[in-house]
């Protein structure tokens, strides 16, 4: 297919990989920030060309994942209520509350529909007036775009029974969050080339100054991978601490400034809780006041709800790259993408599942 | 009043009853008259042949001289009940009869049930028969039973149709998906998740136009055109829900061998691949109707392969692998870029992921 078959050329991968064979002379730890690139270099096996010196440590960057319990708890309570279409991409029916997931609350006669987009839950509330219809708006930057832009329309459009459930999380917070651990190995970055697209890189550079990290903007196919890591690799061994773009077809520094600018118009950053972290601080998005009456968690009144996570499931340090999903005791058994105990082993961008899915051959479960 | 406007009665008279004869109603399934008539008017004219028309409880074959009975059902549920390249007659055929030819059987009777919701037009249910005779046909089979029931509007979407076949296997043929052995050549017969993508692209949700067609078709030509050049066929599969990637592993866990699948050599439709890479889908996992996996031994492979070429239906055959010792019960792709990983079995639903 033409833009991704190129990328996923072997012999132009094999050729990279060489160069990073001869360019690392120490050991170097990076962490890949997004979920879709763990995905890709455990479906290709990218890993297993590696020479041993680079170890590739999984980032946070999975929505689903760090996603934290007590949201997807007051989805699930939000979604029960018969007067409620609850609208979700389709990776979060499967992610495990404390009880239940959406699925079941499908099952015992909830309206629960996947849509591709928020702007088809619009849709579905301009076609079902006498219906509450409440979007599960969680993800990156990726997502904020679309997800502010479906406010803006339905206050133009004066919708009244269209709302938020919102979980929105920025990356440079997680990455002070990663840095600042005491238990931090992390020395070099590949930016998450989807979240650069939309957001630019001059957040970056203060990052690698104040961490002495090199930062590279990296895409998510193979040769897109490949080339991150070169980077990442050349600027280590020279003890450069810089940001730069691998993933230049699809970023540039200042990012997508329209995308941006409906962000900043409709949320405003907040201390969010991440799954199996914590609280990070400023580290998400939440509906500024203007907009508070497109919020689902003030409309339905389940700010109250918490959750304990699993003590079993160690999702928190495998997302801060501190452990890899093999090293869980409870990985493969009782763990399974068809039994989750944390959300890693759910979505199709979560570290556990992507080991699961495809690396058992090096690590049995 | 005037005269002219003045009422006329000539007599009581009963309101007479609709004859529904355009929408499908409750009365339908009553069991009754009006059950009875929409056997005679709209399913036996498309299925005609003496062993249906005899109209009693059961259908009464003649045995087979030789070769052992394959016996398969199905229930088929599929909205839109059509969609380019097929429509849900011809899938309720061409499923049941793909799993009989799978088991080496050549269909000769199918049974067919059918579940319809209240206020389905006639005509829509006509053209899902009309498709089932067509389907039929192409096969060699004789839907020889049938049932009707009628569920309220709400209860059912459209038309439910379940289907039972009766095959029979000539002796000699021993396909089955233990059979697998070490060193086979894994085959299969074109492009994968056509079907899948078509029926999600007709439902008009992925959000983009995209011209791809079902592959549904029954595969009973295709199987004869290999028993006719091979006789050391081990496993066929048709690979349907769950796609290749839950077939493989069938037959890998089934036959305790590993199947090693060359990721350069899977057959896709770059249009399917194109929805597939936006919806974060894998063509592997995506349902096919029309396609066929096929186990042979080494020496065959050349011979089974041309020959399934030369089949309008396995014009894009691939030989995409082959059958190892270890690990054992596990599928496992070299990509295309040089690694190796885990094929899977689909876990749970397919669904779209986030960004």
């Amino acid at each position: 297919m033409k833009y991704i078959s190129e990328y996923r050329d072997a012999d132009l991968v094999k050729k990279v990989i060489a160069d990073i064979h001869s360019t690392a002379t120490r050991d170097w730890v990076l962490m890949e920030i997004c979920g879709g690139q763990t995905h890709a270099i455990v479906r290709h096996g990218l890993g297993q060309l590696l020479p041993a010196q680079i170890e590739l440590v999984h980032g946070p960057g999975c929505p689903v994942c760090v996603t934290p319990l007590e949201l997807i708890d007051k989805a699930l309570a939000i979604a029960a209520r018969p007067e409620v279409i609850f609208t979700s991409y389709g990776d979060m029916l499967r992610v495990p509350g404390s009880q239940r997931d959406l699925f079941s609350i499908r099952a015992e006669g909830g309206d629960v529909r996947v849509v591709y987009s928020p702007l088809d839950a619009i849709k579905i509330a301009r076609e079902n007036p006498e219906k509450q219809v409440v979007f599960f708006a969680i993800g990156f930057e990726t997502t904020a775009p679309a997800n502010a832009m479906s406010v803006v329309q339905a206050a133009s459009l004066g919708l009244e029974n269209f709302s938020l459930l919102v979980s929105h999380v920025r990356v440079p917070p997680a990455m002070h969050a990663i840095l600042n651990s005491p238990h931090n190995r992390v020395q070099g970055f590949l930016a998450a080339g989807h979240v650069c697209a939309v957001m630019g890189y001059w957040e970056y550079p203060p990052i690698a100054q104040t961490y002495k990290v090199p930062i590279v903007v990296t895409g998510f196919e193979p040769l897109d991978i490949a080339r991150g890591i070169l980077e990442t690799v050349k600027l280590l061994e020279v003890d450069r601490y810089e940001v730069t773009n691998a993933y230049s077809r699809a970023v540039t520094r200042a990012g997508n400034q329209a995308a941006q600018q409906v962000i900043d118009r409709v949320f405003e950053p907040c201390d969010r809780k991440w799954r199996g972290i914590g609280m990070i601080p400023e580290s998400g998005w939440r509906l500024r006041p203007e907009y508070a009456r497109f919020d689902a968690e003030q409309l339905f009144d389940v700010e109250a709800i918490q959750a304990e996570e699993s003590p079993l499931c160690i999702a928190g340090e495998i997302l801060q790259g501190l452990k890899k999903p093999h090293h869980c005791e409870a990985f493969g058994n009782p763990c399974t993408p068809e039994n989750p105990l944390g959300a890693t082993m759910v979505s199709t961008e979560g570290a556990c599942a992507a080991y699961y899915r495809y690396g058992r051959l090096e690590h049995p479960a | 009043m005037s005269e002219e406007e003045q009422v006329v009665i000539h007599g009581l008279v009963c309101p007479r009853p609709l004859a529904h004869d355009e929408t499908v109603v409750l009365g339908h399934g009553s069991g009754g008259r009006m059950t009875f008539d929409l056997i005679t008017k709209t399913f036996y004219p498309p299925f005609s042949n003496p062993t249906l028309l005899r109209g009693d409880d059961a259908a009464v074959v003649e045995r087979p001289e030789e070769g052992k009975l394959a016996v398969s059902t199905d229930a088929h549920i599929v909205a839109p009940l059509f969609f380019p390249g097929g429509d849900i007659g011809r899938l309720s055929v061409a499923g049941t009869v793909n799993d009989l030819v799978c088991m080496g059987a050549q269909p000769l009777w199918l049974t067919a049930s059918f579940i319809l919701e209240e206020g389905l037009p006639l005509y829509v249910l006509q053209a899902a028969l009309e498709s089932m005779k067509s389907t039929a046909e192409e096969a060699g089979v004789q839907i020889i039973a049938g049932d009707t029931k009628v569920a309220e509007r709400g209860k059912a979407d459209g038309i439910f149709i379940s289907t039972t076949g009766v095959g029979r296997i000539p002796p000699g043929r021993d396909v089955h998906g233990a059979n697998a052995k070490v060193g086979d050549v894994v085959l299969v017969s074109g492009t994968l998740g056509d079907h899948g993508l078509a029926v999600l692209a007709a439902r008009g949700e992925l959000g983009f136009e995209a011209q791809i067609r079902s592959d549904v078709a029954p595969l009973h030509g295709l199987v004869e055109a290999i028993f006719a050049v091979s006789t050391d066929i081990h496993v066929l599969r048709d690979p349907t829900r769950g796609g290749l990637a839950t077939t493989l592993n069938e037959i890998a866990r089934q036959s305790g061998v590993c199947i090693e699948i060359e990721e350069t050599m899977i057959p896709v439709d770059p249009s399917v691949e194109a929805a597939c890479e936006m919806l974060g889908f894998d063509p592997l996992y995506v349902a096919n109707e029309g396609k066929l996996v096929v186990i042979v031994g080494a020496g065959d492979a050349d011979v089974v392969e041309a020959a399934m070429r030369d089949h309008p239906y396995g014009t894009g055959t691939k030989r995409i692998g082959v059958v190892c010792e270890a690990p054992e019960r596990r599928v496992l792709m070299k990509t295309g870029i040089g690694g190796t990983r885990v094929v899977d079995v689909l876990s749970g639903e397919l669904l779209p992921r986030i960004c």
